[in-house]
């Protein structure tokens, strides 16, 4: 691993107008341990875990019992009577987060330019538990008693094409599949799209699959902890660290263009300043590469990180790989890094989209949330790592933040943060 | 401006594998359609598929992965590895600068579908029994396991995503890796898509949207776009990978390049997951920019690949778009469909059409719509009937329409050495 900062050879401006980093303006959130930004941010400050025994499905026959569920989301109140029977609750919690964060951005689609607004979603499973409800009339029933609504309301589409529908988001919009890697993809995939000239993308990831199908392929996917005690399951680069803990929800982002936003008087939470992928095709880790080459397009030094969020695996060799990644680049203990998702379980492309919103809030609050159940990370991994309360800036302010994620397979994905007046 | 060509081509399409058998079926107007064959469509309103007659082994795939892999993640690994041969890149690229994104609109649906029937003992019982499921479930589950086998397949250690927006995701995925050369985040890029959606749940949810065509005694038949008798799509299977490349790479290497990939735009109409705008308003803003990126006028179009699926509500909505977007070019220009003769394949068909428009700039031939006998007369513009055409064939536009609302274009030209020969 090297800590030379290599520039992307041959980069060129992108492909477009603009080259000013996009900014963030609107944030709305799904957590297990809060429904909106500011009670999932406040619990978060607080140390509260969202991770508790499933509810959702009848999980004692099962040899992993916990997860992390969206609390009090009461369909209703976020989805019309029409859409319930054709929208799964990963597509009903996206709606909502998606109305959050346009409102919390302050802005109205209508206004702007005709095709100037899109939509561009990660997402990994789809709508599973709508999927498992037709699979079963198929399987038990027959062809003929499988619902049209399974036409769209399973695919991995379905987020950004009804988040579309909903807000009248006629631009450019997409969706990406990269487990983990997706949510950060995702907003690389906007920003993207802004270059392009469009002037506002909802963007991020939301998942769901709790359900006894999903779990199903949660435990052969393997990786879960099969600890029972909500508090010590989960535990991010501790030495028993023993798996993670499987959640639902994630967090959807208002991106703009910097000028748009700046004309319209918008509050900005951030920029989105750089981002890069990497994928492990031989089995080494690449995710200390996929960080550099985000710092490289970020036009940031290592020394000027302040934080970082882990990708965090919860599993020995995983962990590892990734506290050798921030050694190399930051140096041994170099950088504060936490990982609030053991709060949450990993929620696949909506974790790293959630952490994005927790680097926004930690650089607007001046307060690096922690890494609950971990009390200490094993000594080997050489780790700045923020435990029990929240850890105040030391020294100068908190400007720039490194979130880091793994999608299952070798995909690598990073992205840099800056405050708004960084 | 960094430029980005087609360097090679691997395809798995209804019919025979491989690119040289797709181009010859496209070519002579012949159709891949029949009764489905993949499993028992009895009970079902639409019976009828354009299948893939592939053999894991055959094609080149250990017994393991034809164990392990979904039949569309199957169809996506032969296929890249045919383009990277054909690219002639394998050995000489630097991994670091190369990534994967590959298109699917329903990921490992084969395997879902088939896994729930196990897990779930036919059907008997909701808590389903996962000691019963196969250990590369999660596989299935998170469809992105498509795009790291094609990227372990060629050695990608650059960017890898799946791309799945519906039935735009091929051309999406394309146009998605087209950005990344652009942009400097990678030097090659092997993109397409794949899907393997003839399955009873896929087949039972568009039964019951009524999408499909139900002309069950003539398949060969069925799939008839623009035709006044079209009655729906045909399902189809298959995948197309590409090696794209940015141009003074392939350049440098004295690379055969098939096409230029000169602009890509997409819109979404924001109206219904399933249904059109009858304006098709949204299509032809994508259409327009990307001529623009293209920095081509609609008269430069010699060729355009329609979406063309054969519904009542796609040809006259796209009818429509060219017409807002080419204007009187639209009325010149040959038109056609190639799910007239390789069904609608979803996700995948928006590369087997992108590659299917960088082989008519090779081969200076247009393809034909096949089955087009009866022209309907809301859909008038000239839809290439029946027989291909050579003709020079140096700027295409390819198209594709999806549930979800997602609408893209794609602008390919010939490569500039063409120009010179």
């Amino acid at each position: 691993m090297t800590t030379v900062l290599a520039a992307p050879t041959a980069a060129p401006s992108p492909g477009a107008s603009r080259t000013a980093a996009p900014v963030v303006t609107g944030i709305g959130v799904a957590a297990p341990n809060g429904l909106g930004t500011e009670a999932w941010w406040s619990a978060v400050l607080r140390g509260r875990s969202g991770i508790r025994p499933v509810s959702r499905f009848d999980a004692s026959g099962y040899p992993v019992k916990l997860a992390g569920e969206v609390p009090g989301f009461v369909d209703a109140e976020h989805v019309s009577s029409r859409l319930m029977p054709q929208t799964d609750r990963v597509t009903r919690l996206s709606l909502a987060a998606a109305k959050e964060a346009l409102d919390d951005a302050g802005a109205d689609p209508a206004q702007l330019p005709e095709h100037a607004a899109g939509v561009v979603t990660a997402n990994s499973f789809g709508g599973f538990e709508f999927g498992q409800q037709e699979l079963q009339a198929l399987w038990s029933k027959g062809g003929q008693h499988v619902s049209a609504y399974q036409s769209f309301a399973w695919f991995y589409a379905v987020n950004s094409g009804q988040i579309s529908i909903k807000h009248g988001l006629r631009g450019a919009s997409g969706v990406l599949v990269s487990e983990q890697a997706g949510g950060l993809d995702a907003m690389a995939h906007a920003r993207r799209q802004i270059r392009k000239g469009a002037e506002l993308v909802v963007t991020g990831g939301i998942d769901s699959a709790l359900c006894p199908w999903g779990w199903a392929a949660y435990l052969a996917g393997g990786g879960l902890t099969d600890g029972e005690d909500p508090a010590r399951a989960y535990l991010p680069f501790a030495e028993d660290a023993s798996g993670h803990v499987a959640g639902e929800g994630g967090a959807l982002l208002v991106l703009e263009g910097a000028e748009e936003a700046r004309r319209r008087g918008a509050r900005v939470h951030g920029v989105l300043a750089g981002h890069a992928a990497t994928f492990d095709a031989d089995g080494a880790s690449r995710l200390g590469a996929a960080a550099e080459l985000a710092l490289a397009d970020a036009g940031v030094h290592p020394d000027e990180i302040d934080v970082v969020f882990a990708d965090a695996a919860g599993e020995r060799g995983a962990d590892r790989a990734e506290a050798e990644a921030l050694a190399a680049l930051f140096g041994p203990y170099g950088v504060p890094v936490t990982a609030p998702k053991s709060m949450t379980g990993r929620l696949a492309a909506g974790g790293a989209a959630l952490d994005v919103a927790a680097a926004l809030l930690t650089l607007r609050d001046q307060l690096i949330p922690p890494t609950t159940g971990t009390e200490l990370p094993a000594e080997e991994y050489r780790l700045d790592l923020v435990t029990g309360a929240p850890a105040p800036a030391t020294g100068l302010p908190l400007r720039t933040a490194l979130v880091l994620a793994r999608g299952r397979g070798g995909f690598n994905s990073a992205v840099v943060i800056r405050a708004a007046d960084a | 401006m960094r430029r980005v060509v087609i360097t090679g081509i691997g395809v798995v399409a209804p019919g025979r594998p491989g690119t040289k058998e797709f181009w010859s079926l496209l070519t002579d107007g012949r159709t891949a359609t029949r009764a489905i064959t993949l499993f028992d469509a009895s009970g079902f309103r639409s019976r009828i598929a354009a299948e893939a007659d592939f053999d894991p082994q055959e094609s080149g795939l250990t017994a393991e992965q034809a164990g392990r892999l979904d039949r569309a993640a199957q169809f996506a690994v032969v296929s890249a590895r045919e383009a990277l041969a054909d690219s002639g890149l394998a050995g000489s690229y630097d991994a670091t600068r190369t990534g994967v994104t590959l298109g699917s609109a329903l990921g490992c649906t084969t395997g879902l579908d088939a896994q729930y029937g196990v897990v779930s003992e036919q059907g008997t019982r909701t808590l389903v029994d996962h000691t019963k499921a196969v250990p590369h479930l999660y596989d299935y589950f998170v469809p992105s396991s498509m795009a790291a086998e094609v990227a372990r397949t060629v050695g990608a250690q650059g960017p890898v995503a799946l791309v799945s927006t519906g039935c735009t995701s091929g051309l999406d995925a394309v146009g998605h890796a087209v950005d990344l050369v652009r942009e400097g985040s990678a030097d090659v890029m092997v993109t397409g898509a794949a899907e393997a959606p003839i399955t009873p749940i896929t087949a039972a949810c568009f039964d019951a949207i009524r999408a499909t065509s139900t002309r069950n005694d003539e398949p060969e038949t069925a799939s008839r776009p623009f035709d006044r008798t079209r009655n729906g799509f045909v399902l189809g299977e298959g995948s197309a990978v590409l090696v794209i490349e940015e141009y003074e790479h392939a350049r440098a290497r004295g690379a055969h390049l098939y096409a230029e990939i000169s602009g890509f735009a997409s819109r979404s109409n924001a109206y219904h997951m399933t249904g059109l705008r009858p304006d098709g308003i949204e299509m032809a803003a994508a259409i327009t920019a990307a001529l623009a990126e293209a920095e081509l006028e609609p008269g430069d179009i010699d060729y355009v690949n329609a979406h063309g699926s054969g519904t009542k509500q796609n040809d006259k909505h796209e009818t429509e778009a060219f017409k807002r977007s080419l204007g009187q070019r639209a009325y010149e220009v040959p038109v056609s469909s190639i799910k007239s003769m390789i069904g609608h394949s979803l996700g995948a068909i928006g590369a087997l059409e992108v590659a299917a428009c960088a082989l008519a700039i090779e081969h200076d031939t247009v393809p034909p719509t096949a089955n087009l006998h009866e022209p309907d007369p809301a859909c008038d513009l000239d839809y290439t009937p029946l027989t291909a055409r050579r003709q020079r064939t140096d700027a295409v536009l390819t198209v594709g329409s999806g549930f979800g609302g997602f609408q893209s274009a794609m602008i390919l030209t010939s490569p500039p050495l063409k120009a010179d020969r």
